[in-house]
């Protein structure tokens, strides 16, 4: 079959990086094709190079056999490549239709035509089952809607001969990734060639028809999805064999019986009006608390109120047995609570800074301005942590933006790492980070546990609040409905019943 | 040689030394500095004296810009603390006594340092957009001044306060040391503490930084109550070296120019990353094309023109994607595919 899509000997060069070198890449016409590598690997650079956000080194593009280059994603779209790129790139203050026919606006008269926009806007949400106000500014959505409002408006386009979407799924939890795959599965259907990226293997083994591994910047080859078991493509992908990440899975399980320490935050009847109904709620010192539940279900807004991200309006917060007005971050900070936002790109990391004093912010926040941190104590924190979460490249002076999204990930962990508190909240961490990795991080978090630090662990994924959590809080509709005690008894399925029930009895 | 390009304040020197330069070609004593009555005289010497209050505003600018915001009411700063020292020193019984005149210069620079305040409280507290809280300012400023002044020039004759923008320490001009000073005094303040990084980070995303426990509301008051206390000096040299108080002349549109100067050194208007080299040199250039119009004998009609064309110019210069198109091999950006 002929290719829809052709890349040869692929370079680019970063200033200090070779981000691809000499990469092959080929889409057939009504496949799902899985891009597959670590952190870093360069596969959104293989992307962004593709639609012309960056030029390109070296290097030939075929679009159905017609040499082509970009320069720029509007006319990468207007030939009929459309893209949901790994950091959602709408405009946070234009309303949801807007986000979805910005530069294609239907128009009657040469004018807008608004009722038809939200129509039309609407419909294509109702695809990914969502029916949400289209009127609404997008920003006063989650990063998972988000995601979907961004995935709506690549999915619209008509024209679509190339879909591509890198980490669609990663603020996604199970129902919206099946939404998503039947539309990848339609668009198949359709002959449409889509390029897929995804660090949950599960999801890429469901969908994808072939992959292409990366390592390095390099290509490590292409495989058909059911000629490669899983064990085999994750060593193709890190370059060594596996038997770390099972040794982890193990070592996670054992501690779910640890004895629980004295109560650090307990918070009763605590709540905010619109975003989480009053809850109550103890954490123990040396206690990983999972939160479980589907999207908008308050997980989020529940970790905020206990950072004083959000101030409550109901309900006290105790720490160390004592009430506390926990106003602002810093007076948690200040009681050694830590949290690392979900959202990395507007609420975590900051771009222009340097890997460094990204992660020594929260640190230098905490002892106020007037009291640096001596240099060289930085670059000893920052060296230790760039080494203990495999941060690549391990350059403390290089930008934070220059980052794959990953390795922002890990960045942003450090910095509270760093800070070294007695609870850590921490919502998805393991977003966009590989499975060697998030291995690596669910170990952490377990020793960190051992060492008598509290943990509230949010997660969209079932099986790492499963596989970490002594207790497992779960949430339905803005309200914590359950408590579960994690034990042999506890599984998946049972912590679903509890997300959907009341939902259809 | 292409670190030397690539470094943030290569062109903006550039376009400085091609000014100087330019300058010799009119007058060639132009570099020449000579020491008379024990004081240093030249035009070198002179453009770094009448640099003076627009470095100082450009400095306190720069730290608002860091933060993201903006300060419009530098200028009608500049006029209330020269107006209201003025006012005090015509009431002053002996206006040639050191002690009195330092108490005058003090509370100007107090009631400037209480407009700060204000300028802050509007946007950190408030929360309105700098750009509109302090345009309140801008506007208000310069009627307040002309209370101050009843709406007259206010001339005073006190040695003790001249000495602030026309006098000479060592043979060198005071108005240049008290910059250098504020120059030295921002660099500690912002790079020996950690000053500098929070900035940064409030400038490059405010919700990022409160998440990790920054008191962003803190920092951008103080901000702006540097840069209207810097403003403040800087109207003090303004009206020492004119001996009066001149409430429509004083500090008029130094905002623009404190802003260019910023922008000029290489930060950028959205925040994040600042430069003090870079400001204090974009300042030393906007006052030298200043000085060389009228050297050069550029028409008073057109030297707006022609300052706008130099800045035009650098601003090119500075411009990563129009150098790659200019010169291609140059560009970051845009690298040839290797045959
Ligand atoms: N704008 C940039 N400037 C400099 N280096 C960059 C830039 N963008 C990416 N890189 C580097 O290029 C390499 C590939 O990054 P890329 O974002 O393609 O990785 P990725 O495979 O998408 O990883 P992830 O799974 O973490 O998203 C990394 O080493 C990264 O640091
Ligand atoms: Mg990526």
């Amino acid at each position: 079959m002929a290719e829809q899509l052709k890349m040869t000997g692929i370079k680019k060069v970063f200033p200090g990086v070779v981000a691809l070198d000499d990469v092959d890449f080929r889409l057939l016409p009504g496949e799902i094709h899985a891009l597959m590598g670590e952190n870093g690997a360069g596969k959104s650079t293989l992307i962004k190079v593709l639609t012309g956000v960056y030029d390109i080194d070296g290097g030939e593009i075929e679009l159905a056999g017609q040499k082509v280059r970009f320069t720029g994603p509007l006319q990468a779209q207007q030939a009929g490549i459309s893209t949901v790129y790994q950091e959602v790139n709408l405009c946070p203050n234009l309303s949801v239709a807007e986000n979805i026919f910005i530069g294609r606006e239907p128009r009657k008269f040469g004018r807008i035509h608004w009722p038809e926009m939200r129509r039309r806007a609407r419909a294509s949400l109702a695809r990914l089952d969502l029916d949400i106000d289209v009127t609404a500014q997008l920003d006063s959505y989650s990063l998972a809607i988000q995601q979907m409002v961004a995935i709506a408006r690549a999915t619209d386009i008509g024209t679509t001969k190339v879909l591509i979407l890198d980490e669609p799924t990663s603020s996604l939890d199970a129902s919206e990734v099946e939404q998503l795959f039947t539309i990848m599965r339609r668009l198949k259907a359709d002959g449409v060639a889509i390029l897929f990226v995804s660090h949950f293997l599960d999801q890429v083994y469901e969908v994808a028809d072939r992959m292409t591994v990366l390592r390095n910047g390099r290509l490590i080859g292409e495989f058909r999805t059911d000629e490669l078991p899983q064990m085999q493509l994750v060593s193709k992908m890190i370059g060594k064999e596996l038997e770390a990440l099972e040794q982890i899975e193990e070592h996670a399980r054992e501690t779910t019986v640890a004895e629980r320490g004295t109560p650090i935050v307990e918070a009763r009847e605590l709540g905010r009006t619109g975003a989480i109904a009053p809850f109550s709620l103890t954490i123990h010192a040396g206690e990983v608390v999972g939160l479980a539940g589907l999207l908008g279900s308050g997980r989020t807004e529940l970790a905020r109120l206990l950072f004083g991200a959000d101030r409550p309006d109901h309900g006290e917060l105790l720490i160390d047995g004592r009430p506390h007005a926990v106003k602002a971050p810093r007076d948690a900070m200040a009681e050694g609570i830590a949290f690392s936002s979900e959202n990395r790109r507007t609420e975590g990391i900051i771009g222009e800074l340097t890997v460094r004093e990204n992660m020594i912010l929260a640190m230098q926040a905490a002892r106020g301005w007037t009291r640096p941190i001596p240099r060289r104590k930085q670059d000893e924190l920052v060296e230790q942590y760039i080494k203990a979460l495999q941060i690549r490249p391990a350059d403390p002076e290089r930008l934070v933006r220059d980052l794959s999204g990953g390795n922002q990930q890990k960045v942003l962990l450090a910095r509270w790492l760093i800070t070294e508190p007695r609870l850590l909240i921490i919502d998805e961490p393991t977003r966009g980070i590989d499975v060697g990795a998030k291995a690596e991080i669910q170990r952490l978090v377990a020793q960190l546990a051992d060492g008598g630090m509290a943990v509230l662990f949010v997660s969209a994924e079932l099986e790492e609040v499963l596989r970490l959590s002594h207790k497992i809080e779960v949430l339905r509709d803005r309200r914590l409905v359950e408590e579960l005690e994690n034990g042999d008894d506890v599984d998946a399925d049972r912590i679903m019943q509890t997300i959907a029930g009341g939902a259809t009895t | 040689m292409t670190t030397l390009l690539r470094h943030r304040l290569f062109w903006p020197a550039a376009v400085l030394v091609v000014l100087l330069a330019s300058n010799l070609i009119f007058s060639n004593n132009f570099f020449t500095i000579t020491l008379q009555d024990g004081h240093l005289y030249g035009s070198l010497i002179d453009i770094l004296r009448r640099s003076a209050p627009l470095v100082l505003v450009a400095l306190g600018m720069t730290l608002v810009i860091a933060t993201g915001g903006i300060d419009l009411s530098v200028g009608s700063v500049m006029a209330i603390s020269g107006a209201l020292a003025c006012l005090l020193i015509g009431d002053l019984s002996n206006p040639d006594a050191v002690g009195p005149v330092l108490l005058v210069v003090g509370a100007a620079i107090a009631l400037c340092l209480v407009f700060g305040l204000w300028n802050g409280f509007l946007v950190a507290v408030l929360g309105i957009q700098p750009i509109i809280a302090t345009l309140i300012l801008m506007v208000a400023g310069r009627g307040v001044a002309q209370l101050i002044t009843g709406g007259q020039i206010l001339n005073v004759r006190s040695e003790p306060y001249r000495v602030i923008g026309a006098g000479y320490f060592l043979a060198v001009p005071v108005s240049f040391l008290i910059a250098a000073a504020a120059v030295a005094l921002t660099v500690a303040l912002t790079r020996r503490t950690a000053l500098g990084l929070l900035l940064e980070s409030v400038g490059g995303s405010p919700t990022a930084s409160r998440l990790a426990g920054i008191r962003s509301r803190r920092i951008t008051i103080m901000v702006y109550v540097f840069a209207a206390a810097f403003a403040g000096v800087a109207g003090l040299i303004y009206s020492s070296d004119v001996s009066s108080a001149d409430s429509n002349a004083a500090g008029n549109l130094i905002e623009l120019n404190a802003i260019l100067a910023v922008v000029l050194g290489g930060t950028a208007l959205t925040g994040g990353r600042f430069s003090i080299a870079g400001s204090v040199l974009g300042a030393v250039i906007i006052t030298t094309l200043d000085i060389t119009a009228v050297s050069v004998g550029v028409p008073v009609e057109t030297t707006l023109l022609f300052k706008a064309v130099v800045v035009i110019v650098l601003c090119l210069a500075q411009s990563a994607t129009f150098r790659a198109k200019v010169f291609g091999r140059f560009g970051t950006r845009r690298a040839e595919v290797p045959a």
